[in-house]
């Protein structure tokens, strides 16, 4: 069987699982499950406001799924993307801010972009430096990072950044604004097509590149890849640099798309929810478009059965899926 | 031996068991008599450690029938109703615990009790008294992790002779050993068949047949194909192994002429590893077309002295150089570019990915030839689909993964990816053939030879004399870290040549 027949496999069985279970918690709820579907269904493509909500939801989590796929693909896990995004966010913010007018035309988006992920990168590349050359495990120095980073740009928020009595940065420039794609008034913006691109042009990397080759060889085979010649240490930090990017643009799109400002809070939990868009992708950057539509979808459904069943039921579907692609993914490892 | 033979075997087994699509055994069969020691063999993969591991009760068959003096039901057969007939059996690399004492292994899963505590005055007596059984001194207090593999081997076995009254099943036991500590294993084993016991030795060295045996029983492709009780010729029983004629004996490649350049250079090389062992101050240098050996008992050095060459190991002191560069602080990737190739001896770790295809795994050894910023993957396929023709790889599907190759397809992967270089200058192989069918043994040995002729300096390490006397022009014997004696020319073919470096092997 190839690898990717398995890798779909996995997502139906993980999908029809947590349908299941889904079922279950909403009969256990009081909630006839037909009803709380058909809700959850109704909330998602309902209007073209909810699709456009919808997309909205899934576009930062492709990026945040790409920084943890491409790493996780050279064998490293960057749990950091939540970090990462938010420092990007708010560097991402103030440059948005500080572009003078007269550039603002047109290279008002490329520098704010080129800010975020120049942040997460360097977030991104600290990371993996420490992991190839001070053996400090990659996960425990993203969990620290994430808490360090959030406290930090509350501090600098607060101290210099914050305008008004707002948790929030001032507004960017007009022209640093991304083009909504006018969904009925959904907050879907232009940073779709952003997405779309990065997880195509991802995919191609690791397809075709010399890049993308030594990257998929130290991830399967560290000590084999190192002694047949390649710089598994580069491709370790490179990696990490690019995930680091990638988390970047997810903090450029809450600020550039959405919200033409960085506040306090921002996207919270889009980092965390990516680990497991990438997982059930099994770390491949097309189905990753299809599994940050799927946790978009949940999400953005999940404001529909609110009223019938407890919230947190999104939730638990989320965690449900995940846990049933990752024991599957390391079962496949295993043997 | 009338009387033995009338007596009723004291193993009677027939199994078939499938792992997928792989018929590992289609109704192999094996009896072995009391009172002696039956040699099991086959090729890698023939099935002799399947057998022997649903006798153990380790694998379950998929059908069949066991006896052990009475049937086995084999759908009930565990290792402990193996424990319970009498059957022991002693692994390829041991089940001593290396951190505690001979006394406390011995205990394991057998404490001697009084009045509820441990009886250790009693377990110390009865190590002794297994040990004294076989003609061997063991100090129940010793250490087995400071013990050498030879002596852990003999003390293991004589600790599980005592239980395995019935039958003791030795799996590939010389693997590890000088020729000296075989013939001392072989002492015991025969002292065991004497004393009544049954022997199953599962082997493919077909010296150590005709050296121990009294019966043999040949396995291939999961069947049995051939018993003989009584002496036979390692020839035939080669024939019956490989089911056809043995390759002919190898030949040497020729000798280098005296004032070939040297090509790989080690001066007073240093290179510890942290948990002990290493290469102390070895020089030795290669010459272009020579074919030097290392000999030696695993674990002197040899490990650390190929990791530090190739470029894996950081070397505390010395130098390496190839054709004349320095390499001692350079990158796999320079050591590589100036022509060294390896055949590492960890072949899963180093050699190749297993979750990879095999056309990936070409690539990672030749990246540099297929590709620039992108991968070629026309170059990719070609290189592919002629290593795979040049060395017989089977399935000879580039898209197949790594693992899902047998051992031997593996060695032959990697041996045809890293000896077709271009601008080959030096080879480091290190047990290239090892747990290798004979076939593939042969055209790996052929390719080594090639590009020996060629002009290439190969670097061979190896624990098997065999291998080392048939290719080398020179031999050089690794003993704690050093090189301690020296072989070359003329004396390779002498008949004390064997003798002299077991010697040197262990230290003499």
């Amino acid at each position: 069987m190839t690898r990717s027949s398995s890798a779909a496999q996995t997502a139906a069985i993980a999908i029809l699982t947590a349908t299941a279970a889904g079922s279950l918690l909403m009969i256990l709820a009081g909630a006839s499950p037909l009803e709380a579907w058909r809700a959850l269904g109704a909330h998602i493509v309902g209007s073209r406001y909810d699709f456009g909500q919808v997309i909205f939801r899934a576009t930062p989590l492709v990026f945040t799924g790409l920084a943890v796929a491409i790493p996780l693909r050279a064998g490293l896990f960057n749990i950091g993307g939540e970090g990462q995004m938010t420092a990007a966010a708010l560097a991402c913010a103030v440059v948005a801010a500080a572009v003078p007018d007269e550039l603002s035309g047109w290279l008002a988006i490329p520098l704010a972009t080129m800010a975020a992920m120049a942040t997460g990168a360097t977030l991104g590349a600290a990371t993996g430096a420490l992991r190839v050359y001070r053996r400090a495990h990659e996960v425990i120095v993203a969990i620290l990072g994430n808490a360090i980073i959030g406290g930090v740009a509350l501090w600098l928020g607060n101290r210099s950044l914050f305008v008004g009595d707002a948790t929030r940065t001032a507004d960017i420039v007009p022209g640093a604004q991304l083009t909504s794609l006018g969904l009925a008034g959904s907050s879907a913006s232009t940073s779709v097509v952003g997405a779309i691109g990065a997880a195509l042009a991802i995919g191609w990397l690791f397809a075709r590149t010399t890049v993308g080759f030594t990257w998929r060889m130290t991830g399967s085979g560290l000590e084999a890849a190192r002694a047949a010649g390649l710089a598994v240490d580069r491709a370790r930090i490179t990696a990490m640099t690019l995930g680091g990017a990638m988390a970047g643009l997810a903090g450029a799109h809450f600020v550039l798309g959405h919200k033409h400002a960085y506040e306090e809070g921002l996207g919270r939990g889009t980092g965390f929810v990516g680990v497991a868009v990438a997982l059930l992708a099994d770390g491949r950057p097309l189905p990753i478009l299809a599994s940050a539509l799927l946790f978009g979808a949940l999400g953005q459904g999940g404001l529909g059965i609110a009223e019938l069943v407890p919230k947190e039921m999104v939730d638990v579907l989320q965690a449900v899926i995940v846990l049933i692609a990752a024991a599957s993914l390391g079962r496949r490892r295993a043997r | 031996m009338t009387a033995i033979a009338m007596s009723p075997a004291a193993l009677k087994v027939r199994a078939s068991r499938r792992f997928g699509d792989v018929a590992a055994l289609s109704d192999a069969a094996l009896e072995v008599a009391p009172g002696t020691v039956h040699a099991l063999v086959g090729e890698n993969g023939a099935g002799k450690s399947t057998l022997m591991r649903v006798v153990y009760g380790l694998c379950r068959a998929d059908r069949g029938e066991l006896t052990l003096g009475a049937p086995v039901e084999l759908a009930r057969h565990s290792v402990l109703g193996a424990h319970r007939l009498g059957v022991g059996m002693v692994h390829q690399h041991g089940m001593l615990v290396p951190t505690l004492s001979l006394v406390d292994n011995a205990m394991l899963g057998h404490e001697p009790l009084r009045a509820g505590l441990l009886d250790r005055g009693r377990a110390r007596r009865a190590v002794i008294a297994a040990g004294e059984r076989l003609g061997q001194t063991l100090d129940p207090e010793a250490m087995v992790g400071a013990m050498t593999v030879g002596e852990r081997q003999r003390a293991e076995l004589a600790l599980v002779a005592v239980r395995a009254t019935r039958l003791l099943i030795l799996d590939e036991p010389t693997a590890l050993l000088a020729p000296r500590e075989v013939d001392a294993l072989f002492q015991m084993v025969r002292a065991l068949a004497e004393r009544g016991g049954a022997v199953v030795l599962v082997t493919h060295k077909l010296d150590e047949v005709a050296r121990v045996a009294d019966e043999v029983t040949v396995l291939r492709a999961g069947r049995t194909v051939a018993t003989w009780t009584a002496a036979v010729s390692p020839r035939e029983i080669a024939r019956a192994m490989i089911g056809g004629e043995p390759p002919p004996p190898p030949a040497r490649a020729p000798a280098p002429a005296a004032d070939a350049t040297p090509t790989l250079t080690v001066r007073e090389l240093i290179a510890t590893d942290p948990r002990g062992g290493g290469a102390r101050q070895v020089s030795l240098t290669v010459r272009a077309g020579e074919v030097v050996g290392i000999a030696g008992v695993e674990g002197n050095g040899q490990r650390e002295l190929a990791l530090a060459i190739a470029g894996l190991m950081p070397i505390e002191a010395g130098t390496v150089a190839i054709a004349g560069a320095d390499v001692t602080t350079a990158t796999v990737a320079t050591r590589r570019a100036l022509g060294l190739a390896y055949l590492p001896e960890d072949r899963h770790l180093h050699g190749l990915i297993g979750d990879a295809s095999v056309a990936d795994n070409v690539a990672l050894g030749r990246l540099g030839e297929v590709s620039g910023v992108t991968v070629d993957r026309a170059a990719v396929a070609s290189l592919t689909a002629r290593l795979i023709a040049a060395l017989d790889v089977r399935p000879t599907d580039p898209t197949a993964l790594g693992a899902e190759l047998s051992g031997g397809n593996q060695q032959k992967l990697v041996v045809a990816r890293e000896l077709d270089r271009p601008q080959l200058r030096a080879v480091l192989a290190v047990h290239p053939t090892r747990g290798v069918d004979l076939a593939a043994i042969a055209r790996i040995h052929d390719r080594l030879r090639a590009v020996a002729t060629a002009g290439a300096a190969v670097l061979l390490i190896s624990a098997d004399l065999d291998e080392l006397l048939a290719l080398c022009h020179r031999i050089v014997v690794m003993h704690r870290g050093a090189l301690v004696g020296e072989l070359a020319g003329a004396a390779l073919s002498a008949a004390e040549a064997r003798t002299q470096l077991g010697t040197w092997m262990v230290g003499a």
